[in-house]
């Protein structure tokens, strides 16, 4: 199929650059998609994926560089001209409006909806599409969307992104869509790509979990330092030589645990229960897992609720927290990379009541070689940062403190994967030092990682694997364990 | 699946059940309260204040604070008790472009990116200025359409209480229904969407600060009817009184989270507030203290409740 004589393309972009400050965010970047094609884009956190799709959607205008739509040269980029012609975008963050209800952004995403009785059009237009994509959803549209579910809240985007409204839909940019999706939804939503690219539609998918680009991207464009590095048909590639075209270090084979028996160690957390006690023992590695939302975060808050100082700090607090969700409960926006490194550990940075500020540079340099936090500056605003490395501040800061056990609420979600590995060699190397690991991932290929896995199935748990057991079959079973098919 | 009270529901509940516990104890204090004319000394002055509580629900949905509110609603007294009075097409035009300065303060707010709180508390001092300008000293007028208008005397139910119930349902069309009040509300919600809709939110802010005005003008205009005249500093008060209303009522600083219909009642617990102590006999210099103790009761209940939500929730 790639290789048949092509309708004009849908979009194209021509030696696109563009600069924020110093900061090369795209250097000529060239590529263009078809009708009926998806188009797969990969690549580092930083590479200028993003960029790319804020240029497509209208949002930035290039600073050279030509864009044509319909072959037709854009000259002043527009949002609403991008929306005319029928780009719609899933990001990365989820961009509704929490304390609006489905309907109601329903209608802000569908400008020409307005006039008496929209409400029902648009939920007409919303229920249509989440019907279709997935389901089964159980989603109320009159909700307000703070009340769903992240998942939820992806699954109402992406339905948003492929609904129609006097403008249909032609381009679906989809970045990063099922990073909060389980692999039930995420297979639904990939299977609506290709139903949207088999009528003719466009997508482009942008993700870091490359077996769904493999799978389903007709075209894959790799990207690295702001420019097109390699472009082929998907077919061309295997998960291995993507990595490798991506530059970074395909994961060694039985890189999954060797089995570390920690019956022995001392146990450091426990939590009562009926059915499945939860320990975590030092040293371990414990995966929290199951579809997504099915109470493993509100574990790891309890968790973190019960061992830390409520009303005052503690002076040895026995956990530390990595959020998933960075820009809502992570970074401090407007403070430095070492501001938001130190904050966790500043109880051991302080002196009579005065932060030491040798002591917290000291400190944040260690920390900056040993996960490789790649800035020049470690007094530079954290939003200067990639995505992956403002994770890797994060996890820093609750590495750098002194606490025993370190709960992960997911933090891998939306980050590249040569990061990835290099967060998983250290936290390897802290759990041999001893330290436990409370890991949620959505991420199987993570959780395989972990030396025990306790499975959640509607906010309990429902199964514990260890060792050998731990496996995506195992898992998958346990969680859709006694639920009708 | 068990039936959940949806938060939104318990937002309101809280103040609702706030006015419905102040009212039983005024009744209970002076059963003759519980008349025609009773209810309408007791709510009276709550008109104004539920139309600043409005005007303030508006700049809050947009994330932003009005600290010139009082000042404004004061000014818009004055403007009412001289001018309109006597040259009524003056007045309406001066109130007018009084709304189109909001609008172009929340058009200045947005596009320089300004602390909304400094700008309003910079221009407090221009409205109280104006107003001293114009009304040197306590006196004024009020036009006779406002002064029957105020003490009209519907069939029924008193004049206070249709006029709260007006305010609340057209101001909860506005901003709950219209498709204006749910691009207000998105704008507080996440600017960022919907500026990626391809709307503008530049309009949007300017459009909930016209709104603003115009709910504080109506205040001003209220005032006026009641007392008959005017001064540069009746209304000072209404500034706190109106972000107090807006948070009672179910409101959020942030997040675009407000609520009419609530604000009106938050205003109208506040005013009421003020007749309960002198049923008790207690100086109205207490007032502002009780005002305060029913919003930390308030809040703590909402707060609680909150966590019972989220813990049935949790399972």
């Amino acid at each position: 199929m790639p290789d048949s004589p092509s309708p004009r393309p849908l979009v194209e972009l021509e030696d696109a650059r563009l600069r924020f400050g110093v900061v090369k965010a795209l250097d000529g970047a060239t590529l263009h998609v078809r009708p009926g094609e998806c188009l797969g884009l990969v690549g580092h956190n930083g590479a200028g994926k993003s960029t790319v799709v804020n240029i497509l959607n209208g949002a930035l205008p290039p600073d050279e560089g030509v864009l044509r739509r319909d072959g037709q040269t854009v000259h002043r980029n527009d949002i609403n001209d991008a929306r005319a012609h029928g780009t719609r975008c899933v990001f990365q963050e989820l961009s509704l409006c929490p304390n609006l209800t489905v309907i109601e952004n329903t209608r802000i995403v569908h400008r020409d909806l307005g006039g008496f009785g929209w409400r029902k059009r648009a939920r007409q237009i919303i229920e249509d599409s989440l019907n279709r994509i997935f389901p089964g959803h159980h989603i109320d549209s009159q909700a307000t969307v703070g009340s769903l579910s992240i998942a939820q809240r992806q699954m109402v985007e992406i339905a948003m992104a492929f609904s129609e409204s006097s403008t249909r839909p032609r381009l679906v940019i989809l970045d990063e869509p099922t990073s909060s999706l389980d692999a039930t939804l995420a297979g639904q939503m990939l299977a609506q790509v290709r139903r949207f690219v088999q009528a003719g539609g466009s997508v482009i998918l942008i993700s870091h979990i490359l077996h769904e680009i493999l799978s389903t991207a007709d075209r894959i464009i790799v990207m690295k330092d702001g420019r097109v590095s390699v472009e082929r048909p998907a077919g061309d590639f295997t998960t291995q030589s993507l990595f490798e075209a991506m530059g970074s270090v395909a994961p060694e084979e039985g890189v999954t645990q060797q089995a570390r028996n920690l019956s022995q160690a001392p146990v450091v957390l426990k939590v009562p229960h009926p059915t499945v006690p939860f320990t975590a023992r030092r040293g371990e590695l414990v995966g929290l897992t199951g579809l997504s939302g099915h109470g493993q975060s509100e574990m790891l808050i309890d968790l973190f609720r019960q061992h830390s100082g409520n009303w005052l700090p503690h002076r040895n607090p026995t956990v530390a927290f990595v959020a998933g969700d960075r820009r809502l409960n992570g970074i401090f926006h407007l403070w430095s990379i070492l501001e938001n490194f130190a904050i966790a550990a500043l109880g051991d940075l302080t002196r009579r009541g005065f932060v030491d500020d040798a002591a917290v540079r000291e400190r944040g340099a260690a920390w900056q070689r040993r996960i490789e936090i790649r800035t020049q500056d470690m007094n530079q605003p954290i939003l200067s940062l990639s995505g992956g490395n403002q994770q890797k501040v994060l996890f820093a800061r609750a590495l750098g403190t002194r606490a025993p056990v370190v709960l992960m609420d997911d933090p891998m979600r939306g980050v590249d994967v040569g990061t990835k590995q290099e967060v998983y060699r250290i936290i390897r190397e802290e759990a041999a030092a001893g330290r436990t690991f409370i890991w949620y991932s959505t991420e199987m290929e993570e959780v395989c990682l972990c030396d025990r896995v306790y499975v959640f199935r509607e906010g309990a748990i429902v199964a514990e694997l260890a060792g050998s057991e731990v496996n995506e079959n195992n898992i998958l079973a346990a969680s859709f364990e006694g639920e009708a098919a | 699946m068990s039936l959940r009270i949806p938060v939104d529901t318990i937002r309101l509940a809280v103040p609702v059940l706030a006015l419905s516990a102040l009212l039983i104890a005024v009744f209970w204090l002076q059963p003759r309260a519980m008349s025609y004319l009773g209810l309408n000394l007791l709510f009276n002055l709550a008109v104004p204040i539920a139309l600043a509580t409005v005007a303030q629900m508006f700049i809050l949905a947009v994330n932003d604070l009005d600290l010139s509110m009082g000042a404004f609603v004061s000014f818009a007294a004055c403007v009412t008790a001289t001018v309109l009075h006597s040259s009524p097409l003056l007045g309406a035009l001066i109130l007018a472009a009084a709304v189109a300065v909001y609008a172009a303060m929340g058009a200045i707010i947005h596009l320089r990116n300004l602390p909304s709180i400094v700008v309003t508390l910079g221009m407090s001092f221009v409205w109280t200025g104006i107003a001293v300008l114009l009304l040197p000293a306590p006196g004024g007028a009020a036009p006779a359409w406002v002064r029957s208008l105020m003490t009209a005397k519907p069939p029924l139910v008193p004049m206070a209480i249709v006029a709260s119930v007006v305010i609340a349902l057209v101001t909860h069309l506005i901003l709950m229904r219209t498709s204006l009040g749910v691009l207000i509300r998105a704008v507080g919600g996440n600017q960022q969407s919907v500026a990626r809709a391809g709307w503008s939110p530049l309009l949007a802010k300017a459009a909930a600060y016209a709104l603003a005005g115009t709910f504080a003008v109506l205040a001003g205009i209220a005032l006026v009817g009641l007392t008959t005249s005017a001064d540069a500093n009746i209304a000072l008060r209404y500034t706190l009184l109106s972000i107090a209303g807006v948070i009672l009522g179910g409101g959020e600083f942030v997040g675009g989270r407000v609520s009419p219909v609530g604000a009106v009642i938050g205003a109208l617990t506040l005013a009421l507030a003020g007749s309960f102590l002198s049923f008790l006999r207690i100086s109205p210099d207490w007032q502002i203290g009780a005002q305060g103790a029913i919003l930390v009761i308030v809040l703590a209940l909402r707060l609680f409740l909150n966590k019972l939500e989220r813990q049935e929730r949790g399972g």
